[in-house]
């Protein structure tokens, strides 16, 4: 394909002598863009701690050498081979106010009882990660298990010996030595979080309004519903900068550990 | 039975574990719930779905939604149900997921086994196109696809699907020929055999397991697409996950929330069935596959 049919056709769609800054400028001069960028960072942040919490958690109390392990694990897993859609939809309509969650509750005779999180913009984007962390932690789960076997059986002798309790132990030698499978965890966290679409198109269209956009929802729309390309191609572009950004610190912990041996 | 035998059993319920099987089995709760869910309300008539909540079983069972779902359910002008979207899904799937295994197959192969001057850098290039979200190559590729008159078929969606498979496929791959003892393509080598038949004689059976993991992770993958789908094709061909949204989505009419979940949970059921039946080896794909854009 030829460059300059491509540089035309993005030239046209920007406007001004500086095509390049004005989009940007426009970009983040945009509510909707700065909605998508707020929602993102409280998923994100959410998203990262609370699944690495559950999926360590999980992991740790799996590993405690228990009956039924793989029934277990097989529930804490299977929403994994589902879709952001069918998980979205699902989520939707058990956080419905009338038949759902609130409803149950105010029929237990709670009537002021208030959880609708799909349908009030300041905490909707709670409920979209209510449907993400099911969806998401048992792959985190099962990367930490697969972690934790593979520390020495010595170690633990050696902490018992030492008369270090349980939960001491974890969070003071195991946690520090499974630093490899942290950083694996956070990076597959992370570039999920980055690529946030499907679940919110399933759960909330980005609605009550424009309160639950996100990034990659801003991208679609501006390109193939306004055919504003250069709005879709300024945000696609911030996208690709976050994955760079996370991505480096990742590759370059893996080149130094493949270098050392 | 004249009175115990064997040795003394251990207790089972000290206090630890009882909180460890507590903390496990309220968490199972939470995870085991939607599915519950699902079941429930698609076996409901409307009327009781109206009169209840979410979690009552139903009194009534039903199939009506589930017929409904899959034969008469409306998106847009088509009243053919989920059933159109599910032939789509397949008709995708079944040539992207044979496309993107065979060509990413013989890359591993070739990349562990017949390296070339910047293979390294070649296969290393190829995995950073695995990171780049897809967004940013969502309109460049609408422009290749135009190009080349597949934009809007089948055959456009199944391209892009057999290229955005080929990188984490082929790292599945070269790191499972890697790890195959090099006198072994060495002493075939010696006799003759050259690449396609080292290829399909030695490398390709004893590659079977990872074969396995590839279709698990290409299949559930390409089922749970909805971001191509959506773009790539028209809403006569829209896969089963798209067309789902626009049954459930859809603003016009009565919501029926009985046909949405059994529409919901006919669409999930591929990947649970694959899940289910693949066990551990489930788990090997989905921990390859996780890194996708």
């Amino acid at each position: 394909m030829d460059n300059r049919i491509f540089l035309y056709q993005f030239a046209t769609f920007a406007q001004g002598q500086d095509p390049l800054k004005d989009q940007y400028e426009r970009l983040w001069g945009s509510s909707r863009w700065i909605t998508s960028i707020s929602n993102l960072m409280w998923y994100g942040v959410s998203s990262l701690v609370l699944t690495l919490v559950i999926g360590f958690t999980l992991a740790a109390l799996l590993d405690r050498k228990i009956r039924f392990e793989n029934t277990f694990r097989s529930i804490f897993l299977f929403p994994f081979a589902l879709s952001f859609i069918v998980t979205g939809l699902v989520w939707q309509w058990i956080l419905n106010p009338d038949y759902g969650l609130q409803g149950v509750v105010r029929s237990w005779g709670w009537e002021s009882f208030s959880f609708d999180p799909l349908y009030n913009p300041d905490i909707v984007i709670f409920g979209i990660l209510i449907a993400g962390i099911w969806q998401g932690s048992g792959l985190i789960m099962c990367i930490m298990l697969a972690g934790l076997r593979g520390i020495d059986e010595d170690i633990w002798k050696a902490t018992r010996v030492d008369g270090i309790g349980t939960v001491k132990t974890y969070l003071v030698v195991i946690i520090p030595m499974m630093r490899p499978v942290f950083v694996t965890s956070l990076v597959l966290i992370a570039a999920g979080i980055i690529k946030l679409y499907d679940l919110v198109v399933a759960q909330t269209s980005g609605g009550p309004g424009l309160s639950s956009q996100v990034p990659a929802m801003y991208v679609y729309d501006y390109m193939f519903k306004a055919q504003n390309l250069g709005q879709g191609f300024a945000a696609s572009t911030m996208m690709l900068l976050s994955v760079v950004i996370i991505l480096i610190p990742y590759v370059y912990l893996q080149f130094k550990g493949s270098s050392r041996g | 039975m004249t009175g115990p035998r064997g040795p003394k059993p251990k207790r089972r319920f000290s206090r630890n574990n009882i909180f460890i099987y507590g903390t496990l089995l309220m968490v199972s709760m939470y995870y085991l719930l939607p599915l519950y869910v699902m079941i429930v309300t698609s076996l409901k008539g409307m009327p009781e779905i109206r009169m209840g909540n979410v979690f009552s079983p139903p009194v009534e069972i039903t199939f009506e939604p589930w017929v409904k779902a899959w034969a008469h359910a409306c998106t847009g002008i088509n009243c053919d149900g989920l059933s159109r979207g599910f032939w789509n899904s397949v008709r995708i799937l079944i040539p992207s997921v044979t496309l993107s295994i065979a060509v990413a197959s013989v890359n591993g192969y070739a990349l562990s086994n017949w390296k070339f001057k910047g293979s390294e850098v070649f296969f290393n290039i190829l995995i950073l196109g695995a990171f780049i979200p897809y967004q940013i190559m969502l309109y460049p590729i609408v422009i290749l696809l135009r190009e080349m008159g597949l934009y809007g078929g089948l055959s456009g969606l199944v391209l892009v699907h057999t290229v955005f498979g080929i990188p984490i496929l082929t790292h599945l791959f070269r790191n499972y020929f890697t790890s195959i003892p090099e006198e072994l393509f060495k002493a075939a080598r010696v006799d003759g055999a050259g690449f396609w038949r080292i290829y399909f004689q030695i490398m390709m059976p004893m590659a079977l397991p990872i074969f396995v993991v590839a279709i698990i992770l290409q299949v559930t993958g390409i089922w749970n697409d909805f971001l191509f789908g959506v773009i790539y094709t028209k809403p006569d061909l829209y896969p089963m996950t798209v067309q789902l949204n626009n049954i459930v989505n859809s603003v016009q009419g009565v919501k029926e929330y009985n046909v949405n979940m059994a529409a919901t949970l006919l669409t999930g059921l591929v990947p649970l069935i694959i899940y289910f039946a693949s066990g551990k080896l489930f788990v090997r794909g989905i921990a390859a596959g996780a890194v996708k854009g």
